[in-house]
C-alpha cells in the first residue's frame, strides 16, 4: 500500500465525511434559515407566557420571522419580559401586537405577531405595547365550568 | 592507554528492589576498537548489564560511563544523542513488521539526518551489501528467515556507523550457516568500522573463536575475565564447568530439595 | 476474619486501578506534548487515518443504514397509532444525529479501530520493536502512539456523520419508499425540527470527545500492555469494553449538559 494511494483514500475519506456534514446541515437541518443572517431585538410584556420557552419561533402569518432570545421576570411589575430577535430583513409597524400561541391544539407555544397599521416602524431596543398572553388551560377550564353553571342557573330561574 | 575506554563499568550495582540485586559491584572496562562477550547462564545479569550500558536502566550504586559520559546523569535529549552512537542488536532483529528491508535499514537515517533520498538510497544499499541482503531490499520481514532478518537488523544498527554495537544474544535460534556468517559479520564490522563490540551470548563453542576479551558473569558477579584462551586455562571452576558443558560443579546440577528418601516415604516409621 | 482476604484483595485492586488511571492521564499528557511529529510529518498521521477511519468505513456506513430503516420501521408503528406518521423524518433525524450516529459509531469505532490499535501496538512491545526504537534514539511515543491518537480523533466525527447521513437515508427508503409516508413532509417536518447549532453542531462535539476517549484507551492500552501473547489479547480486550462504558458514561453526562434544561438555550 504505497503511499500515493493511502492519500488518496483518506482524501476521499474526509471528503465524504464533509459532504455528509452538509447534507445533514441543509437537508435534515434547518442551516437555510438565517443563522448568519442580522438581526434586531424588541422587547415584550406579558402577564403569562405558558409554555413559551427560549428560542421558540416568532412568525407573522403563520411564517418564522424570528426566536425568542430571552425570558426573564420583571420583579418591577409582576410581568413576564421577552426578548424577541427578529430578522432584520422584516420590519414591523410600532403598534404591531404580539400574542402567545399554540401550535395545534396540545403543541409548542411561540409568539404570533400581527402587523397594525402605523407608518412608523419598530426599531432594536424598543417595546412590543400590545401583548396578550398565553392561554393557561385550567383558567379555560374554569371559565367553561363557571360559564356553564350561569347558563344552568339561567335556565333553571326561567322555568 | 592514552584513550579512555568506551564503556567503563565501575563498581555498579543494580535491582528492581532492595530485597533482590540483579548485579553485584560489577566492575567492566572496555577499551576501543575490540570485540568483547559477556558470558554466564539464564538470569546471571548480562542483560541486565547491557541495558545500563544502553542508558535504559540506571544503577543503584556505581557510575556506568559511556564514550565518556555518565548514563545516568543524562537527560532525556542527551541521552538520546548518546544513543546515536550506538548500535544494538536485539535478540531476533526486531524488525518494524510494517516496514520494508530496505525502510527498516533506512529508518535511522531519515529519523535523524536530513539527507536527500539518493544519498540514503546509497547508504543503505552500502549496509545491505555489507551484510550480503542487498538483493532483499524489497522484501517483507514476515518474508524473511530468521537468519537473515537477524542480519537486516544488523545492517539497520550499524546504519549511522556507531562507536559502540552492542548484540543481545545474536546466535539464539541460528542454524550453523547463518551462525558462521553472523560471527564473521560482527568481527568485520567492528573492524571495519574502528567500533567496538559487546556480545551478550551463552554460546562457548562460537564466540570463544572470534572475540578478543570474554567476561564471564555469574549471580551477578564477573568471576573472571580476560582473553579467550588466557581464561579457559585459568582452572575457575564455574568458567570450567561453562566451558566444559559439565553436569556438576560450580552449579550445582541438584535445585535444592529436602532429601530424596523423606520425600519418597522411605523413612516413614512403620 | 473470614472477610479480611476478599476486602484486602478489593483494596489493592482499587489502589492498582488508580494508580493505573494516574499513569494513563500523565502517558496523555507526554503524548500531547511530544505530538509534533504526528503533525509536522502529517503523512504518519494520514497513514493511520487510513487504517482507523478508511477501513471502518463498510462497517460504519452498512450498521447506518441499517440502523436508520430499522428507526423508520419501528417509528412508524408507533407514530401512526397516534396518527402522528408525518413526524417520522423528525424522529429518525433527531434520534440519529443526537444520539446513535455519536454513540453506535463510536462502539463501532472502538471494536474495529481501536482494538487494532492497541493489538498492534502491544504487539510491537512484545516483539521489542519498542525498545528497538528507543535504544535507536526515536522517542516511540512520538513516533508510534501519537499518529494513531490524532487519527482517531480525526476519524471518529467523520465517521459519527456519515453514520447519521446513511441512517437517515435508510429511514427515508424504508419511511416514503417503502411504507409510503409523503415525501414532503418528511422532508419539511425534520428541517423545521432539526437545529444546526443544537442538534447536529453538539452531535459533532459529541462524537469528538468520544473519539478522544476511545483511542487514548487503545493507545494506552496498547502501551501498557503485558508483552506476551495472552497480554496483548487482553489488553485489546480492556480496550473494547472499557471504551464502550466510557462512551455510554460520556454520552450520559454530554446529553444531561447539552439537551436538557429547557432554558439552556
Amino acid at each position: 500500500m504505497n503511499r500515493a494511494t493511502i492519500d488518496i483514500w483518506v482524501g476521499a475519506f474526509v471528503a465524504a465525511g464533509f459532504a455528509g456534514l452538509l447534507f445533514l446541515a441543509l437537508k435534515v437541518g434547518n442551516m437555510a434559515s438565517f443563522s448568519l443572517d442580522k438581526t434586531y431585538d424588541v422587547q415584550a410584556k406579558f402577564a403569562n407566557i405558558g409554555g413559551l420557552k427560549p428560542r421558540a419561533p416568532i412568525k407573522s402569518a403563520g411564517v418564522v420571522v424570528g426566536r425568542v432570545s430571552q425570558i426573564q421576570f420583571d420583579n418591577q411589575s409582576y410581568e413576564a419580559n421577552v426578548t424577541f430577535t427578529i430578522d432584520a430583513q422584516y420590519q414591523f409597524p410600532r403598534d404591531t401586537s404580539a400574542k402567545i400561541l399554540t401550535s395545534g391544539l396540545l403543541g409548542e407555544q411561540y409568539v404570533g405577531l400581527e402587523a397594525g397599521g402605523d407608518s412608523a416602524m419598530l426599531k432594536s431596543g424598543e417595546r412590543v405595547r400590545l401583548t396578550q398572553s398565553a392561554v393557561v388551560l385550567e383558567n379555560l377550564i374554569s371559565q367553561f365550568l363557571f360559564n356553564k353553571a350561569a347558563e344552568d342557573k339561567e335556565a333553571k330561574d326561567k322555568k | 592507554m592514552s584513550q579512555p575506554p568506551i564503556v567503563d563499568i565501575d563498581r555498579v550495582s543494580f535491582g528492581y528492589d532492595v530485597a533482590r540485586p540483579v548485579l553485584h559491584d560489577v566492575t567492566v572496562r572496555m577499551p576501543q576498537g575490540k570485540v568483547f562477550a559477556i558470558m554466564g547462564q539464564s538470569g546471571c545479569g548480562k542483560t541486565t548489564l547491557l541495558r545500563i550500558i544502553g542508558g535504559a536502566l540506571r544503577p543503584t550504586s556505581g557510575t556506568a560511563r559511556v564514550l565518556g559520559m555518565d548514563v545516568a546523569s543524562l537527560d532525556t535529549g542527551e541521552l538520546y544523542a548518546l544513543r546515536r552512537k550506538m548500535g544494538m542488536l536485539f535478540q531476533f532483529g526486531a524488525l518494524f513488521t510494517d516496514l520494508s528491508v530496505y525502510d527498516n535499514v533506512a529508518f535511522p537515517l531519515r529519523e535523524h539526518t536530513d539527507l536527500p533520498a539518493g544519498v540514503i538510497r546509497d547508504l543503505v544499499l552500502l549496509k545491505l551489501e555489507a551484510v550480503g541482503l542487498r538483493g532483499a531490499a524489497q522484501l517483507k520481514p514476515s518474508e524473511l528467515s530468521g537468519g537473515m532478518a537477524r542480519r537486516v537488523a544488523l545492517a539497520r544498527a550499524i546504519a549511522l556507523d556507531p562507536k559502540l554495537i552492542m548484540y543481545d544474544e545474536p546466535f539464539t535460534a541460528l542454524d550453523p550457516i547463518s551462525l558462521g556468517v553472523v560471527t564473521r559479520l560482527i568481527r568485520r564490522l567492528n573492524d571495519s568500522l574502528g567500533a567496538t563490540s559487546i556480545v551478550v551470548t551463552h554460546d562457548v563453542a562460537e564466540t570463544l573463536p572470534f572475540v578478543d576479551h570474554v567476561f564471564f558473569m555469574a549471580d551477578g558477579r564477573v568471576v573472571a575475565e580476560g582473553p579467550p584462551a588466557e581464561v579457559v586455562r585459568a582452572q575457575v571452576p564455574f568458567v570450567t564447568q561453562f566451558v566444559h558443558g559439565s553436569l556438576d560443579g560450580a552449579v550445582p546440577f541438584h535445585f535444592p530439595a529436602p532429601a530424596y528418601p523423606a520425600d519418597l516415604g522411605l523413612d516413614a516409621k512403620a | 476474619m473470614a472477610l479480611r482476604e476478599p476486602l484486602q484483595r478489593l483494596g489493592h485492586s482499587m489502589t492498582e486501578r488508580i494508580l493505573r488511571l494516574g499513569f494513563a492521564a500523565r502517558f496523555f499528557a507526554y503524548m500531547l506534548l511530544h505530538s509534533g511529529t504526528a503533525l509536522r510529518r502529517f503523512h504518519l498521521t494520514i497513514r493511520e487515518i487510513y487504517f482507523a477511519g478508511v477501513l471502518s468505513l463498510i462497517i460504519i456506513l452498512v450498521s447506518g443504514l441499517f440502523v436508520g430503516m430499522v428507526l423508520a420501521l419501528q417509528g412508524y408503528e408507533t407514530l401512526q397509532r397516534y396518527g402522528s406518521s408525518e413526524a417520522l423524518g423528525i424522529l429518525v433525524a433527531l434520534s440519529l444525529v443526537r444520539e446513535l450516529g455519536p454513540v453506535v459509531a463510536g462502539l463501532l469505532f472502538a471494536s474495529r479501530a481501536g482494538s487494532a490499535i492497541t493489538a498492534e501496538i502491544g504487539l510491537m512491545k512484545a516483539t521489542e520493536q519498542i525498545a528497538a526504537m528507543e535504544m535507536m534514539a526515536v522517542d516511540p511515543i512520538a513516533r508510534v502512539v501519537a499518529p494513531r491518537f490524532w487519527a482517531g480523533v480525526i476519524s471518529m466525527p467523520l465517521l459519527a456523520v456519515l453514520f447519521s447521513a446513511m441512517g437517515i437515508f435508510g429511514g427515508y427508503l424504508v419511511g416514503v419508499q417503502l411504507i409510503g409516508v409523503d415525501e414532503g413532509a418528511f422532508w419539511s417536518q425534520m428541517q423545521a425540527k432539526v437545529d444546526f447549532r443544537n442538534d447536529i453542531l453538539n452531535g459533532v462535539i459529541k462524537s469528538v470527545v468520544f473519539g478522544v476517549a476511545v483511542t487514548w484507551i487503545a493507545v494506552f492500552e496498547g502501551y501498557d500492555a503485558q508483552p506476551t501473547a495472552e497480554g496483548v489479547s487482553s489488553a485489546t480486550t480492556r480496550t473494547v469494553v472499557t471504551s464502550s462504558l466510557a462512551i455510554l458514561a460520556l454520552d450520559f453526562v454530554l446529553t444531561a449538559l447539552m439537551f436538557t434544561g429547557g432554558n439552556a438555550g
